[in-house]
């Protein structure tokens, strides 16, 4: 049945005047848009949008429901596979999971099920959030390391299973890489993660700020001193990489971790927070991921020229497709099949601009994409006063080398099983600290498989015991 | 909210605040920092800790107001409370993880600059209780401007105090002690640790080159997290890129960039002078 209704465009920001704003760039549907997107879906007998997913959601269901205008009984079928639709709604890469593979994508445009997932969340929220039956407690203990997506979902799943939970984070505001890394434009920090935490609060998950596991306490000391009973890790992997060419360590040459962290958790483009942000007049950020394009776009709203630098072509940016159309639209310049070879200083030792050359590509890698190979003597320069490196990150080392028994690989992610249990008895981890920079969806539902995991070793240890 | 429960004016814009956090208290060692927000505007700022007491679960922080944020965090008074303070950062000294009985049979010398003199009274203190012998040379501009001789004196074997203007102790830089008291007084050193304002660590370190003295600074680089994530306190050591934060705060004095660290650290100068004007403004202006 071909279907008749073009999908519901969403309402945005006007590009020229976002660029100069951080407010969100989407509105999102309203109640009549998303009813009419929602009657687009075919109901697939068998649904390849659920199985694209990465925590299966049932994507036709919860849609029939909104189709119906029964937003709640929507939350509720979303609540039974994801914790976080107001989030994952905004940040999945849709086009490479359930809407690259919807039916209706194949001729035409497929349902937008990321935004009709995100005005479900948001509707649930501004409705109180919550829900899901809540067991009476148990008596038990889990600290949870992290408050980004991993270390969230694990911790409503258990509270609602009766644990007594307490969640540590290092910095001093929760919701680590949504807070931190994920700008306000893209992610509203009190709209959404604020009230996605009060949820958790209400569920008598306790928090502390400022405690950084591996130095202020230690997973031992947790355990054995403290009393928790088991402890799961979702420190997320935060450390920057550098390319190590020369001159990166100029003035002016920053990871896109530090530009984002001073934007975002610092506020350093509110001139009531006294943090400092340095952006000069011509940005260069190196990479083609999301976090370059959050980089580019922020840097583009502080007032400075941005340019992204990528040594691939187009085809293969590892951004979310929405995020690279808006940073276009935003006026953001794309140096594709470019790679910087040598960051240039002026005698005092700024940035002044950026050597580069120019690639073409090869034979596919061990990734599949095609690699990018140097075209000899098209080497160029490219002038500017800030570089950000946004070339990926990796786990933190400080747990391994603080936590006697937990393996991890030569990437420095934690080792675990597949429901999220590591070499050490009774510590779970999950998230980008297992699997490397990777998604929120991906954390969120190792989250809750090791949820489930902890539950289950926790029920044998005290039945052993009795 | 981190309640301070003592403080002290040291010298001028230099105070001592003593902080209730009792879980960094459990956990600190000499050679480590904690960050510090004074309150929900504030720049999260990198501290040496200056003492700790597992007993009443209390840190403490000595502070020169030099900056907007400084400023802000030296007007809190007793009881009033900063609204984040994370640590214990860093690595702790290497001494901390040396055989006692390797460890009595070095002598020790550290140098002491301005407000860094704070950071070495932990490290003299642990030594001390450990019974390994210190000599430790406190410097400054003047008399007034010295800071923890008091403390110092307890805690070291030899303690000697160097003012560029003579006003107390000896006249001069504490280059000039390090050199008086190898060449004239013939003392032995097996390793010196030098922490003050970043030139004169790297004063020392040269001075300590000329006579194999192996060399131990505490670097305090630009940070915003302080746990790896930001990358901002990067410093070459031996031609390798190393984070300040994950990898030190202390390094091989004769293998760090100095000229490099210096220049990093003004990364921000030019925009930190105009958030001071601004502030002067709002706070006096009226």
């Amino acid at each position: 049945m071909a279907n008749k209704i073009p999908r519901v465009a969403v309402r945005e920001q006007d590009p020229a005047v976002r660029a100069t704003n951080f407010e969100e760039v989407c509105y999102g549907y309203n109640d009549e848009e998303a009813c009419l997107e929602a009657t687009r879906c075919l109901a697939c007998r068998r649904p390849r949008c659920v199985e694209a997913c990465p925590v299966n959601i049932n994507i036709p269901a919860f849609i029939a429901e909104v189709a119906k205008g029964d937003i709640a009984a929507a939350a509720e079928t979303i609540a039974a596979d994801s914790s976080l639709p107001s989030i994952c709604g905004r940040v999945c890469p849709q086009e490479t999971q359930c809407e690259g593979s919807c039916v209706l994508g194949v001729k035409g445009e497929p349902v937008a099920i990321g935004k009709l997932e995100r005005y479900v969340g948001d509707w649930h929220l501004a409705h109180g959030g919550g829900g899901g039956r809540i067991a009476a407690a148990n008596g038990h203990r889990v600290a949870v390391v992290g408050s980004g997506p991993a270390g969230l979902a694990c911790a409503s799943d258990l509270a609602k299973m009766g644990y007594d939970v307490t969640v540590f984070e290092a910095l001093h505001k929760l919701g680590g890489v949504l807070v931190y890394g994920i700008p306000e434009f893209r992610l509203p920090k009190d709209k959404v993660v604020a009230r996605e935490i009060d949820t958790l609060r209400g569920l008598g998950v306790r928090f502390e700020t400022d405690v950084i596991v591996g130095r202020t306490v230690t997973v031992d000391s947790l355990m054995e001193e403290e009393g928790f009973d088991a402890v799961f890790i979702g420190s997320g992997a935060g450390l920057p990489r550098f390319m190590g060419i020369e001159g990166e360590n100029l003035n002016g040459v920053v990871s896109a971790n530090e530009f984002l962290t001073r934007a975002n958790l610092m506020h350093a483009y509110d001139e009531v927070y006294d943090t400092p942000i340095y952006v000069g007049k011509r940005v260069v950020v190196v990479g083609g991921g999301n976090v370059a394009m959050d980089a580019v776009r922020t840097a583009k709203r502080l007032g400075a020229e941005a340019t992204i630098v990528y040594r691939r072509s187009e085809a293969e940016l590892p951004a979310r497709r929405e995020e690279v159309l808006h940073a276009r639209e935003e006026g953001i310049e794309f140096r594709m099949l470019t790679n910087p070879t040598r960051v240039l200083g002026s005698d005092k030792g700024w940035v002044r601009g950026i050597s580069c050359v120019r690639m073409k590509l090869g034979e596919p890698d061990g990734s599949g994409r095609r690699s990018p190979v140097v075209i000899e003597g098209s080497d160029f320069d490219i002038e500017c006063d800030v570089v950000i490196m946004a070339l990926g990150t990796s786990p933190n080392p400080l747990l391994k080398r603080t936590t006697a028994g937990l393996e991890t690989d030569r990437r420095g992610c934690i080792v675990t099983d597949d429901a999220g249990a590591t070499t050490r008895q009774g510590v779970f981890a999950g998230g980008d600290a297992v699997t490397g920079a990777a998604t929120v969806i991906l954390a969120m539902g190792a989250g809750r498989r090791a949820a489930r995991a902890i539950d289950e070793y926790v029920r044998g240890k005290y039945s052993e015991a009795k | 909210m981190f309640r301070i429960v003592e403080k002290k004016q040291l010298a001028d814009n230099i105070y001592k605040l003593r902080v209730e956090a009792p879980r960094v208290a459990h956990s600190a060692l000499p050679g480590q920092f904690v960050i510090v927000c004074t309150d929900e505007y504030g720049e999260r700022v990198p501290l040496t800790i200056a003492d700790y007491d597992t007993s009443d679960g209390t840190v403490t922080i000595v502070i020169q107001a030099i900056g907007m944020s400084t400023r802000k965090m030296c007007a809190l008074g007793e009881g009033d409370a900063l609204a984040d303070l994370a640590g214990p950062l860093g690595n702790p000294s290497e001494f901390v993880n040396i055989p006692l009985d390797e460890l009595r049979r070095r002598r020790y010398l550290f140098v002491a600059g301005g407000v860094g003199t704070a950071p070495v009274y932990p490290q003299v203190k642990w030594l001390c209780e450990h019974g390994v012998a210190a000599d430790v040379i406190i410097g400054a501009k003047t008399a007034s401007m010295l800071i923890y001789t008091d403390e110092m004196r307890r805690v070291a074997d030899n303690l000697y105090i160097a003012t560029d203007d003579g006003s107390e102790g000896f006249k001069g830089m504490v280059t000039g002690k390090v050199r008086d008291l190898i060449e004239n007084e013939g003392r032995h050193y097996d390793e010196c640790v030098a922490i003050g304002p970043m030139i004169m660590m790297k004063f020392v370190a040269l001075t300590t080159r000329e006579y194999g003295l192996p060399t131990t600074v505490s670097l305090n680089a630009l940070m915003v997290d302080g746990t790896g994530m930001c990358g901002a306190c990067r410093v070459s050591v031996g031609g390798q890129t190393l984070f300040t934060c994950v990898d030190g705060p202390e390094f091989d004095g004769h293998k760090v960039d100095f000229d490099e660290a210096m220049r990093r650290q003004a990364m921000y100068r030019v925009q930190e002078g105009e958030a001071n004007e601004k502030h002067k403004c709002e706070c006096y202006g009226k």
